[in-house]
């Protein structure tokens, strides 16, 4: 009993790491249709400034948090405005190739500058260690996560819901033309977006360094765990998303526990098992445009 | 224009070989004379082009993304290796078509898993199988080796005449040989009204439908062929490197043809092998210049030709060919553009 509790517990915070890492791919690729494999190139940046931050500046993992975060945004608007908005009108084949090579680039980059090696992160001490919850043990960091993470899904359900940046991201993605006519800056609004998602998977990659590794081939190597959440979870809402990556953490903390042996073949069988059943995702309504 | 015969007039004219092309096959043969040395790349490049001729198949002639066709390509390699490493069949041509028939099965299977859904859902099942196998291939690491591969393989003479040797000189031959016997088949298949449908599907799949194509069943069949066609590629590699290992499914591999099909231009049967030749080169190149990063610079290059345009590209590279080709065999004889791909 308490250790499926503890798998439960493990497998939501690894579920929540991979909504804040994925979230902003499912805007870009979910709601604008884009085919970003390089999703993941960002999330690493936010992981290796953190890292340089925290481990040779000496700064407190909590303050290198946010500059990871503003790091990775940087680096998105600058490439969005300078390559990606050119793209969004070309075919997915073009998209594909084109975030192909920007990951070969990045992990070759990143192996140049920072090694081949893993990296680890110190942490603060009251991070380590667990706490001793009705003879469950809760890992302090994982507990973190989930707090965290589970801050920014709310936030993110208010502002793309209640705020109105939310409502005219809805509506340039709807319909870009409409949109424009009714004086939305689309390609601003696509731009502040694109940034902010990249924004949150430089966080989500500081904060997944300890749980998922970091090396310069984290961008191949879940690539394919964010595209699931994605595709798997729809594109029609946030929520859906969110419930599938819970699904995949979950699954996989599950699946890595009762049968190690079968490594992630479980994983991406009930991916195509779902896809093949609900092409447009388990909670998307309608055909994607 | 209006009447159906027309159609199949310009379809033959199309068809027939051009003197380009038997140029192309001529250069291919006198550059194994000329460079008796660089057998061993020339292998490389040539097993290349068919994976390439495999993906242009269903990327070019029958507009299907995929990310995963590396997929194929290892359940041939490990179908041969095994065949081979366990005396099954010791025949290497027998074998290849064996190992080739054991990927057009695997073909077959997925194929109605690929089209079903809209294009994104067939990039994530294609990228999904590719990496089933390999988690398979991982699991089942008694049969296949795991990550050390496939160990101690060795290669009988071909129909029991030619034994492969160290330069590998044989084993250009025979790919090469492979290589055109297949060309030829694709040339004929594509130039079919099979070929032609293909291509009506791929720039509106709705109004194929709505003319009479079957677009489901040429959708399978084209797959499973460009299965046969990689499963092939894959036991090449195998037999002519007596190596078998994980990295036949990676997704390094998949994306690596991409760059290929893109480099040499989707949609024409030369794209493949074309490409196959300036990818090798253009990799060759990067490693002398930088041998750990030269990932960097293929990238750079993926980059580069989506923002310029692929068909611009093509265009700048075929100028000065089309020059000298209208100097000597008037307009019409231009050497053929590859089809853009509708967005």
């Amino acid at each position: 009993m308490t250790t499926l509790l503890t798998i439960l517990f493990d497998g939501v915070a690894y579920g929540m790491l991979l909504f804040v890492l994925a979230s902003g791919l499912a805007v870009t690729l979910g709601l604008m249709n884009f085919v970003n494999l390089a999703h993941g190139a960002f999330a690493m940046t936010g992981g290796y400034v953190c890292a340089v931050l925290v481990n040779q500046a000496g700064w407190p993992f909590f303050a290198a948090l946010p500059l990871a975060f503003v790091v990775s945004a940087i680096i998105g608007v600058v490439l969005e405005r300078a390559l990606y908005q050119h793209l969004y009108t070309r075919s997915h084949l073009d998209q594909v190739l084109f975030s192909i090579g920007l990951v070969f680039m990045s992990v070759a980059a990143v192996d140049y500058i920072m090694g081949s090696s893993r990296i680890f992160i110190k942490l603060p001490a009251a991070l380590e260690g667990q706490i001793d919850f009705f003879g469950i043990g809760i890992g302090r960091y994982r507990l973190m996560i989930i707090v965290i993470c589970g801050l920014l899904t709310a936030a993110l359900q208010l502002i793309l819901a209640r705020t109105r940046f939310g409502s005219r991201l809805r509506a340039a993605v709807d319909d870009p033309r409409a949109a424009s006519g009714l004086g939305i800056n689309v390609p601003q609004v696509f731009a502040f977006t694109f940034a902010f998602g990249c924004g949150l998977a430089g966080l989500g990659g500081a904060l997944s360094a300890e749980i998922l590794g970091l090396d310069p081939y984290f961008p191949l190597k879940f690539m394919i765990y964010f595209l699931i959440v994605v595709t798997v979870g729809g594109s029609s809402s946030i929520t859906g998303p969110f419930l599938a990556s819970l699904l995949l953490g979950i699954g996989d903390v599950a699946g890595k526990y009762y049968v190690p042996k079968m490594g992630p073949f479980v994983i991406y069988t009930i991916m195509i098992v779902i896809l093949i059943w609900r092409p447009n995702g388990l909670f998307g309504r309608s055909a994607t445009r | 224009m209006s009447a159906p015969s027309d159609v199949g007039q310009v379809a033959r004219l199309h068809a027939r070989w051009h003197w380009s092309e038997i140029a192309f096959w001529i250069l291919t043969i006198a550059c194994a004379f000329l460079f008796p040395s660089r057998f061993l790349i020339m292998t490389d490049i040539v097993r290349l082009a068919l994976f390439a001729l495999s993906l242009d198949l269903i990327l070019g002639y029958a507009g299907i993304v995929s990310l995963g066709h590396a997929a194929f390509f290892g359940v041939g390699a490990y179908c041969a290796g095994l065949l081979s490493l366990h005396g099954i069949i010791n025949e290497p041509v027998i074998a290849l078509i064996v190992a080739g028939l054991a990927a057009t099965l695997i073909g077959f299977l997925t194929s109605f898993l690929v089209i079903r859904g809209v294009d994104l859902t067939r990039l994530m099942v294609t990228l999904g199988i590719a990496l089933l196998l390999e988690a398979l291939a991982e699991r089942f690491s008694n049969i296949t080796g795991g990550t050390d591969g496939l160990q101690g393989i060795e290669m009988q003479p071909i129909l029991g005449v030619f034994a492969f040797d160290m330069f590998g000189k044989v084993g250009f031959f025979y790919s090469l040989a492979v290589l055109f016997a297949l060309f030829l088949l694709a040339r004929r298949i594509v130039h079919s009204p099979f070929g032609l449908s293909l291509r009506a599907i791929k720039n509106n799949p709705l109004r194929a439908a709505a003319i009479g194509v079957p677009v489901n069943r040429r959708l399978i069949a084209v797959y499973t062929l460009a299965a046969f066609y990689a499963g092939i590629a894959g036991a090449l590699f195998t037999q002519t490197t007596a190596l078998a290992s994980l990295d036949v499914f990676s997704f390094e591999r998949s994306a690596d043809l991409m760059l290929v099909l893109v480099i040499g231009g989707t949609g024409y049967l030369y794209g493949g092998l074309i490409g196959a030749v300036v990818f090798k080169m253009l990799q060759e190149f990067f490693s002398s210049l930088t041998p750990q990063y030269w990932q960097f610079w293929i990238g750079l290059v993926l980059v580069v030709i989506v923002l310029l345009g692929r068909d611009r590209l093509h265009r700048w590279a075929l100028w000065l060919p089309n020059l000298i080709v209208k100097q000597f065999g008037g307009a019409k004889s231009v050497v053929a553009v590859s089809e853009s791909d509708a967005p």
